[in-house]
């Protein structure tokens, strides 16, 4: 045991004192900030600077008048086509819109005309326009009043309450309960390529350079591929802890900043527009309640057991390649079946466990040891029954148990062999070998 | 100091060692000889405890080898190096501490060290900026910084500069003066000849000679003698093969059952005896004789 703590020590301060180390942990959290900060400074700049632009309208229907925004401005000059095409070129217009005579049931051959090719915004500012006035024409055709419909015109939104076997109520919200899931399942999936990797790396450089062999005249290769497992996992933990802490600290910075520069009405736009016209009262306090809904400790406590149970399994099979191989390049044929589950895990995080957690599919990817770590983590923060949590930590501790005496007897052998590329077949002859 | 007892090694279907005897008496250097894979660095690890035997049993003064005889063995491996980004004191508390020394200890015994071989002012720097020969010095301390009464050393001196590797040859007999007992693999006979009081040959996994190097070598007397004639008085056969110099006469022969007084007094026939001596083989010569007889039969 003292042993694989002088291993810790050395692979845990041999990294974190790397410039490399220093410079990736204190950085990466400033970039995030950073490109927010970037965006949104350019967005209102642009904002600012935008001057009008003028787009002419030749309406052949005589039917459509199209309201100016904050960045466009619609002319009708009735002007012919040939003369709309010069101002246009000639700079006095931004472009034109032509609509010709179209049959308000299949509206056909609008076009828009411009010196440079319209952003999206528009022509989907456009597009919604035309769409509400030839509705809204065919609405007065059909004798309706479209006032009548905009009366009738209502907001649903559907409060989602959880019932647990007490009969407690708890108030959840999906798109928390998505993001949360989103978040842990990618930290994991990064975490264990990234962190697996260097225990990769570490083994291949004792290998090759033929250090190795100094080390298990000392201890046992198990101690020595534990102790830098472990290490490793230590550096990770360092740098998360770190990068939260950073980015927790910068983000609030930043947002505040960003909050008093921002003028008072364009706030409020941005706040109406991400969450519907008004919100009555009752609606904040049923988010507070929701928040306050989500159980917090389980998903740190699930968070830190999945991140480490799953870093610890594949950084077993991780460290295994590395021993048998005499370079990195050649590691390249034993990392499919560690990187196939780990891929599924990640697709079957988004396409089945954050849309519906309780599916079949979901249920079997957030159990089988070399999925759950990622999957599961889709799962926890839309609640799992305590018995399928603990079924799945069971099989996770069994997946780390096995991959780390199946990469225990590779590793002892493969660490003492240079020179030759062993395949599949030496692989399980090693495993195979008692002593 | 150690003693081995039919210790037997196989990778699947490759014999490594069979039924191999040793006994190694304290404070001696013994040369453990044989060509590329004869087996030795599988005896070796084995020792060392890296791998485990198929059958047979060690001893060190007496107790089987257990975990705790890691402390008593120092081993530098054929196949060694070190952590290119680690400084060198970090890198010899590192082995130290691992060899179960104490942190304290290990200060002390790593600054003795660095001083005796002069590289005290190198602690701090990474061994990527060291010299070859710098790089070294800092493993063959790493080798013999917990003092082990048994140090087994795999081809010491390959990839040693000559001023090295005297210098770690002088190491090697100061260790041997006080008391340290000392494996020497190798295939480099001259290095044997000169350090080595005993020695052991090994090839294709059976022990196929051992004793010391003067019991060697007189085991292996091929009963020829050297001679030089001078003043001829009698034509000397052809079939001797003889060289001449000037007026002398130089060529070799067997004893062919006879004494060495009974093929003097032939020879003295010849004319005048200026030489007659035995022919000793080197080390060089009988481990190369001894490897072809064992491939041969």
């Amino acid at each position: 045991m003292d042993k694989i703590w002088l291993v810790i020590q050395r692979e845990y301060l041999a990294r974190v004192k790397k410039k490399s180390f220093l410079l990736v942990t204190l950085l990466t959290p400033l970039i995030f900030p950073a490109i927010m900060g970037v965006f949104v400074w350019i967005a209102l700049e642009e904002k600012d600077n935008q001057s009008l632009r003028i787009i002419e309208v030749i309406d052949e229907n005589k039917l459509f008048f199209l309201e100016s925004s904050d960045q466009y401005a619609f002319s009708f000059s009735n002007t012919t086509v040939e003369e709309a095409k010069e101002l246009v070129q000639n700079g006095e217009r931004y472009g034109f819109l032509l609509i010709p005579k179209i049959d308000l049931k299949s509206p056909m051959g609008i076009t828009y005309y411009g010196e440079e090719n319209p952003n999206m915004n528009l022509i989907n500012y456009l597009e919604n326009n035309l769409k509400k006035k030839i509705e809204e024409q065919r609405l007065f055709e059909s004798g309706i009043d479209p006032k009548i419909i905009n009366d009738v015109r209502t907001k649903v939104a559907i409060k989602s309450i959880t019932l647990d076997d007490q009969g407690t109520e708890t108030v959840s919200d999906a798109t928390v309960n998505y993001a949360i899931g989103f978040l842990a399942g990618i930290l994991i999936y990064m975490f264990i390529f990234i962190y697996g990797n260097q225990i990769m790396q570490g083994v291949i450089e004792e290998k090759s350079s033929r250090i190795v062999e100094i080390l298990v005249s000392s201890l046992k290769p198990f101690q020595l591929m534990m102790g830098k497992i472990l290490g490793i996992a230590a550096v990770g933990l360092t740098q998360l802890i770190i990068w939260i802490l950073l980015i927790g600290t910068l983000t609030t910075v930043v947002t505040g900043f960003l909050g008093m520069q921002m003028p008072q009405q364009q706030a409020m736009e941005m706040a109406s527009s991400d969450l519907g016209q008004s919100m009555p009262n009752s609606e904040l306090g049923d988010i507070l309640q929701m928040l306050s809904g989500i159980n917090v400790t389980e998903i740190v406590l699930c968070f830190i057991f999945y991140f480490l149970g799953g870093y610890l399994m594949y950084g077993a099979l991780f460290a295994g390649i590395g021993s048998a191989v005499d370079a990195p390049s050649d590691a390249q044929q034993f990392m499919l079946p560690v990187t196939i589950p780990l891929i599924v895990a990640y697709m079957g995080l988004f396409v089945f466990v954050l849309n519906d957690p309780n599916s079949t599919t979901s249920f079997w990817l957030s159990i089988i040891p070399l999925t759950s770590p990622i999957a599961m983590m889709g799962r926890v923060s839309y609640g799992v029954p305590g018995i399928e949590l603990a079924l799945s930590m069971g099989l996770l501790i069994l997946g780390f148990l096995a991959t780390t005496w199946l990469a225990g007897k590779i590793y002892r052998i493969g660490i003492l062999m240079h020179g030759t590329k062993p395949t599949y077949k030496t692989l399980w002859k090693w495993i195979k070998t008692n002593n | 100091m150690l003693k081995i007892e039919k210790l037997s090694k196989s990778y699947n279907a490759t014999k490594a060692l069979s039924d191999v005897d040793l006994e190694v008496s304290k404070g001696i250097i013994f040369g453990l000889l044989g060509p590329n894979g004869a087996g030795k660095t599988t005896l070796i690890r084995i020792i060392n405890q890296i791998i485990d035997s198929d059958s047979g049993s060690i001893f060190i003064n007496g107790e089987l080898l257990a975990p705790k005889h890691i402390a008593q063995i120092g081993y530098l491996p054929e196949e060694r190096g070190l952590y290119k980004k680690m400084s060198v004191w970090d890198q010899m508390i590192y082995f130290a501490r691992l060899k179960g020394l104490s942190s304290v200890d290990a200060k002390s015994k790593i600054n003795h060290w660095l001083d005796r071989l002069e590289i005290s002012n190198w602690k701090q720097k990474k061994i990527e900026d060291l010299s070859k020969g710098m790089a070294q010095k800092v493993q063959f301390i790493s080798t013999v910084i917990h003092n082990p009464p048994l140090l087994i050393l795999d081809e010491p001196f390959s990839g040693f500069d000559p001023v090295n590797a005297e210098i770690i040859k002088n190491e090697i007999l100061a260790l041997k003066e006080k008391g340290t007992t000392v494996i020497l693999s190798t295939h480099r006979m001259e290095s044997v000849e000169l350090l080595c009081d005993q020695v052991a040959m090994i090839n294709r996994s059976k022990k196929i000679l051992d004793g010391t190097i003067k019991q060697v070598k007189s085991s292996f007397r091929p009963e020829v003698y050297s001679i030089t004639i001078d003043h001829l008085v009698q034509m000397i056969p052809k079939e001797w093969a003889a060289k001449q110099e000037d007026s002398s006469f130089h060529f070799t022969l067997p004893l062919s059952g006879k004494t060495p007084n009974q093929l003097l007094h032939e020879l003295m026939e010849y004319g005048e005896i200026m030489k007659f001596q035995e022919v000793i083989p080197s080390m060089e010569e009988i481990f190369i004789h001894q490897v072809k007889a064992s491939e041969n039969g």
